[in-house]
């Protein structure tokens, strides 16, 4: 096929897919309007993101560069993720975006469609962790959003302390507490498997002890030289995920079991853990403000308790689009955003979640415990970031193997097989070399 | 005389151009992607490469399964319950037009709506049906979380969605059997049984061809209300062709979904056909 039929292809094609978008885009407004009442730019972010912080930021930029912000809120996972690579291509996104960092940007071809700001002064703020996440050879794109967050086990202090239990620093350990924990009557650990998503989070979380021991997993990984159900180390996440049912340790009705139900066992203490990300703190808070204090957090241990490390998610990055008419404001929008005034503004709003990626942004004293336990995990260097921040492979199925695996209705090295056909078929999908 | 035809061929013309436009473009061109790796700028020719993948899907098998289960069980289930209340709201009953809004009522409810709703409904313990079925003492199923009845519970709640309009088609059917019949079944001292299977039910066979046909184009196509109600799961168990192409276009996986889509279509045809053929093979004249 040559080139000029396909192109007139895939012209022919944009021109549907504009139909599709036209009918379906909800706010389509066009971002005109310059001169004395001042620019608009427009911010595409998702649903599960909290506005407070930002907004305040945007009612500063507002008055201080008669900036006007116009956010526009699509679903979030895979189906918002749809919409940014239509808008994209069809040259309807937004000025700003606020979007994942790591292998889900990297998917969006940035170099296509984000302006490169590796020249901006804020830059050098910016740890190097999370620029590598958002950038792609030489060229950075983004900022973070907000402090990046941990994977791990929340836990209610008041249980522990109740039941005279010690923070384990093994899987061993933390197994025992749960015996004694189901023994007091309590539900040892949540899995509110309603939102699927939360099932994998014991097997992501494991990755700082994959990681520790196997420093070339991700790269190997990637280059389908290693699979989850042939390395012991790996499979053991999804044995975890297993075991823990097997012992009796979950709560009972998982898949009616919603999110906000799991924040509210450990919350009360209902339930002893909640293994989950700790963005669920910032929900928490809303919805338990009183019992903030009684939620803490531990990394997923490993076997070797003088090893015990927490994994790490890089926040969300906000890009500027490269096509926008408003870069200038954007810009401006961006560097404000990343200015002392612009971040203590932020942070005033909306509590860290986790250690920042910016530096010289200290912890203040009224910080949720759960992430001031973060702190020696991160002094000691015990951090490694997820696996998919590491590779670009992430199996779309996987939320729903690990279900299975979590309900005992599929052996865990079955389920870790079905999981590394699922990579298989994003890699090949994806037309990576070596697969 | 050849003017005439002329004039009448372009007034079909907008339609036709919307209609290419928006239909037989995108399906021929759905076609041809199936063929490619796309990401919706670029795409690379692959051959039958999609087709292998997808057929090698892992829950594939539970998909078609399930898909054969749901769009049988949901069929039948109209075809004999929508005939029930459509001899009843055609009786002399004095609510009758109460109830038909009564009964069609639910057709109205948007799909998402009705899914959210029964998923809080069928809640395990604090649903309003297994707390009706406790009063009688009743431990009643895990009706969304157990994976051999998830697909069952399923098929209930659109049955329950669907039969209205089932229902509606029926009373048009049975309403257009002429009288005279009855009247003659009547004077040769039938009973109404009789009635129902010897003139009912043959005369009113254009319309249920017709519920049975839309029904299971329905039922083999059938999505939202699988997504909102389990999204597939417990794990794969209530899966169905239309939600693993779902998740596979969200994966990103253009190519691939669209070859499901162009399985999906020939699927349904290749079954609706035959039996549509079948079926009006079987219709009688009034």
């Amino acid at each position: 096929m040559n080139k000029k039929t396909k192109r007139n292809l895939l012209f022919g094609l944009l021109t549907s897919l504009l139909f599709i978008t036209t009918a379906c885009g909800g706010e389509q407004e066009s971002n005109a309007g310059s001169g004395e009442e001042g620019t608009t730019v427009t911010f595409l972010t998702n649903n599960e993101v909290n506005l407070e912080g930002v907004q305040a930021v945007a009612d500063e930029i507002k008055e201080k560069h008669n900036i006007t912000t116009k956010f526009e809120i699509i679903p979030s996972g895979g189906e918002g993720e749809n919409i940014i690579k239509t808008r994209l291509s069809t040259g309807e996104m937004t000025d700003i975006l606020n979007h994942n960092s790591g292998s889900l940007f990297k998917s969006l071809r940035p170099e296509e469609y984000f302006l490169d700001i590796s020249d901006e002064p804020y830059i050098d703020k910016i740890q190097e962790s999370f620029l590598e996440t958002v950038s792609v050879d030489d060229e950075i794109y983004g900022v973070p959003f907000e402090s990046a967050l941990a994977g791990g086990w929340l836990y209610n202090k008041k249980v522990y302390e109740e039941l005279g239990l010690e923070v384990p620093h093994t899987w061993e350990q933390l197994m025992e507490n749960n015996k004694v924990i189901k023994e007091a009557g309590k539900i040892p650990a949540v899995a509110p498997y309603e939102e699927t998503w939360t099932s994998q989070v014991v097997l992501l979380a494991d990755y700082y002890n994959v990681h520790s021991e196997m420093p070339d997993f991700a790269e190997k990984f990637t280059n389908n030289e290693v699979k989850f159900a042939d390395t012991p180390l790996a499979l053991r996440g999804f044995e975890k995920i297993q075991e823990l049912q097997k012992a009796g340790y979950y709560n009972d009705e998982e898949t009616s079991t919603t999110y906000e139900d799991g924040m509210r066992m450990v919350a009360t203490g209902e339930a002893a853990h909640f293994p989950i990300l700790t963005f669920a703190l910032t929900q928490m808070a809303e919805n338990h403000p009183d019992e903030m204090d009684d939620v803490g957090f531990f990394g997923q241990p490993g076997d070797d308790a003088d090893n015990h490390g927490m994994t790490l998610w890089m926040p969300n990055g906000i890009y500027i689009n490269k096509e926008s008419e408003n870069a200038e404001a954007a810009k401006t929008w961006l560097e404000y955003f990343m200015s002392e005034e612009g971040l203590a503004t932020f942070m005033s709003k909306t509590k860290a979640i986790g250690p920042s990626v910016v530096e010289g942004v200290e912890l203040p004293d009224d910080a949720y415990e759960a992430v001031k336990d973060m702190t020696h995990y991160v002094e000691s260097g015990k951090v490694a970031p997820a696996l998919e921040f590491l590779s670009p492979l992430k199996g779309p199925n996987l939320q729903q193997i690990t279900v299975e695996v979590g309900l005992d209705m599929v052996p865990a090295k079955e389920g870790a097989d079905k999981y590394d056909r699922d990579v298989e078929r994003q890699a090949q999908q994806l037309g990576l070399e070596g697969w | 005389m050849k003017i005439n035809k002329m004039y009448s061929y372009g007034l079909l013309i907008p339609a036709g151009l919307i209609y290419a436009l928006l239909f037989l473009y995108p399906t021929v061109m759905s076609f041809f992607f199936s063929f490619t790796r796309w990401n919706l700028t670029d795409w690379e020719w692959i051959g039958l490469a999609n087709f292998k993948m997808f057929f090698e899907e892992s829950s594939l098998l539970i998909g078609f399964k399930n898909t054969f289960i749901f769009a049988f069980l949901t069929t039948g289930l109209k075809v004999v319950i929508g005939l029930l209340f459509a001899v009843i709201l055609t009786s002399q009953l004095k609510t009758k037009r109460f109830i038909r809004s009564v009964v069609f009522f639910p057709t109205l409810v948007s799909t998402i709506a009705v899914g959210i709703a029964f998923t809080v409904l069928m809640h395990p313990s604090q649903g309003l049906l297994n707390q009706t079925l406790g009063l009688f003492g009743i431990n009643g199923p895990n009706w969304l979380g157990d994976p051999a009845l998830a697909i069952y519970s399923l098929a209930i709640v659109d049955v329950w969605k669907g039969v209205g309009i089932a229902t509606i088609i029926f009373i048009a059917g049975i309403m257009s059997i002429p009288k005279d019949y009855y009247e003659a079944h009547e004077v040769d001292g039938g009973n109404k049984l009789n009635a129902f299977w010897h003139i009912t039910v043959p005369l009113s066979r254009p319309a249920i061809n017709a519920v049975i046909i839309l029904a299971l184009i329905g039922g083999l196509r059938t999505f939202d209300l699988v997504w909102a109600m389990t999204g597939g799961g417990p794990g794969f168990s209530s899966d169905l062709i239309a939600s693993i192409i779902y998740k596979q276009y969200q994966a990103g996986f253009y190519g691939l979904s669209t070859a499901g889509n162009v399985i999906l279509f020939l699927m349904v045809a290749l079954i609706v056909f035959p039996i549509f053929k079948f079926l009006n093979r079987k219709e009688v004249d009034i």
